[in-house]
């Protein structure tokens, strides 16, 4: 009984350090040595890829997400005759959490889970070896072009996340339940800083975005080549890279507004 | 520098996943002539021709390409030798998402800076000596298996290699593209000189091109040599059932298992 622990502990540990591994290897050749001579057209591709065409449900939940928070905040502040800070709570709320949160789980579902889809069946049906076989490295031409638009376009995608979500709470705010437009962006001009909340929120949706397209890439590489492999790859990447969200959120929010 | 032994392997060892494939396995392939590798299902041919293109670490023993040795060299090495390897992958392996075309000139755009209607005068004929010409704007998904296979064979030779490896290249052939297929094989090799490898299971096709023989069955070369000297072995009983076929010798049919009652 105890040795059946201790060997699950063994295997469990090896595997472990196996994966971190492979993941930091694979890392390193892909972002080591010579680029891709079209590095930057491939670039551009995957930035429509993951960028654009992710924009419509950020766009679309970044709205949703703006006028609940605002309609809650609202109903609680009015309690106290506070609703004028309405556009301050909303503000920061989204730009220091929400928006970098939601933002990265929303785009592990809709990009991470398609490019680990993407490369698993490359991977499956021998497209990344066919390319080796030509002497092209399919770490440069497929992964790194991948890895490099992910790590631009999450910190836009929450961007206009933000933005939209704080005219979704003015919306709700201001033209619905009637606080003081002036009000709304006053306070929020006074509440938000530049750089604790702007720029740590950005900052936030850079490493979100390394660890979703990361954890996605690693997935589809090592895929188990057949049709359950790819499913469960995928599954992978969107629970393990939301889990390190949040994990990685809370740890960033402790030092970022922690003093 | 030209050795005329293009590719030579010594002493080569190599199992997966505990299971030993190949014990201690010489091979030498001269340069310009077709050698032929065959052998029963799942003895390892294709994992033998992914050692060859330097895509999985050998246990031990020596892959030597013109000279270079390619089981532990830098990656640019083993690129620089893969440019000089062409190979036709069992499945295809087809970019599934460019078309016909495309994939034929995905190696030359990849390595070569042409201007597009030099590319594409040499990608239609890579696509007309395997027939297919016409069907340069179809997707793969809209090929048959055979025509995959075909349109591979296209872009394996694309780069113009001197040495190319065949997976397979015969099945799912009618008769009329096989008999086309044996002959692209023979004049590649004839007029560019180029090296061949073919695995197959279609013996008597291949050894009607093939200069050189190896028939695997058990780890291990059970008979090499000329073409038309391994017909005449017949006092060996292992290589004959495989080339005759018959179900019942020393050759087992059956994975290796424990018996089933
Ligand atoms: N990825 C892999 N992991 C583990 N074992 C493998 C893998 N690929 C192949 N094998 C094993 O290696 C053996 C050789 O496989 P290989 O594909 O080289 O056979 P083959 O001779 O090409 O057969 P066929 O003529 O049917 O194509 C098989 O018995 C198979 O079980
Ligand atoms: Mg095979």
């Amino acid at each position: 009984m105890i040795s059946a622990n201790v060997r699950f502990v063994g295997r469990f540990s090896l595997e472990f350090a196996q994966t971190v591994g492979r993941c930091c290897l694979m890392f390193w050749r892909t972002v080591w040595g010579k680029p891709h001579d079209k590095l930057f057209p491939l670039f551009i591709e995957q930035i429509f890829q993951l960028g654009i065409l992710s924009l419509p449900i950020i766009l679309t939940s970044g709205l949703f997400i703006g006028m609940v928070l605002s309609l809650q905040g609202y109903y609680v502040l009015v309690d106290y005759a506070a609703e004028e800070s309405l556009g301050s709570m909303v503000a920061l709320s989204l730009l220091r959490e929400l928006g970098p949160v939601v933002g990265a789980l929303l785009f592990a579902g809709r990009a991470g889970s398609a490019l680990t889809a993407e490369i698993g069946l490359m991977q499956s049906t021998e497209q990344l070896a066919s390319m080796e076989m030509m002497a092209v490295s399919p770490l440069k031409r497929v992964i790194a072009p991948r890895f490099f638009a992910g790590i631009v376009t999450l910190p836009m995608l929450t961007l206009f996340f933000n933005v939209i979500a704080i005219w979704g709470g003015y919306l709700i705010g201001v033209s619905w339940k009637g606080v003081d437009g002036g009000a709304y962006w006053s306070v929020m001009q006074g509440s938000v800083e530049y750089m604790p909340d702007v720029f740590n929120g950005v900052i936030k949706s850079v490493v979100f975005a390394v660890l979703i397209t990361w954890v996605a890439l690693y997935n589809g590489y090592y895929v188990v080549p057949n049709a359950q492999g790819i499913s469960k790859s995928t599954t992978q990447t969107v629970v393990v890279s939301s889990l390190l969200v949040l994990g990685m959120d809370f740890i960033l929010t402790v030092f970022m507004f922690g003093t | 520098m030209k050795h005329s032994k293009h590719l030579v392997i010594k002493n080569l060892c190599f199992s997966r996943n505990e299971r030993l494939l190949f014990d201690n396995l010489c091979f030498e392939f001269e340069r310009g002539k077709i050698t032929a590798i065959l052998g029963p299902s799942g003895i390892g041919k294709t994992t033998l021709l992914k050692l060859i293109g330097g895509q999985l670490p050998v246990d031990s023993g020596e892959i030597i390409f013109n000279g270079n040795a390619i089981h532990n060299c830098s990656d640019k090495e083993l690129y620089d030798a893969r440019k000089k390897m062409g190979m036709l992958f069992q499945s295809g392996a087809l970019f599934n998402e460019l078309s016909v075309f495309e994939n034929v000139a995905f190696p030359l755009r990849e390595h070569c800076k042409l201007d597009e209607s030099l590319l594409s005068i040499l990608v239609l004929m890579k696509l007309e000596a395997v027939g297919l010409r016409g069907a340069k704007d179809l997707k793969p998904i809209e090929l048959s298996g055979g025509m995959a296979r075909r349109v591979a064979l296209a872009r394996a030779i694309a780069l113009d290699p001197e040495m190319i490896l065949y997976d397979e290249p015969f099945t799912g052939q009618d008769p009329i593209s096989m008999n086309v297929l044996l002959n692209l094989v023979k004049q590649l090799n004839q007029t560019l000189g180029l090296t061949s490898i073919i695995v197959s299971h279609d013996v008597n096709e291949v050894l009607s091109i093939a200069d050189n023989v190896y028939v695997l069955a058990e780890q291990k070369i059970i008979a090499e040599g000329p073409a038309h000297s391994i017909l005449q072995q017949t006092d060996n009983s292992l290589l004959q059932q495989f080339l005759l076929g018959r179900n019942e010798g020393p050759v087992p049919f059956h994975f290796q298992c424990d018996d089933f009652f």
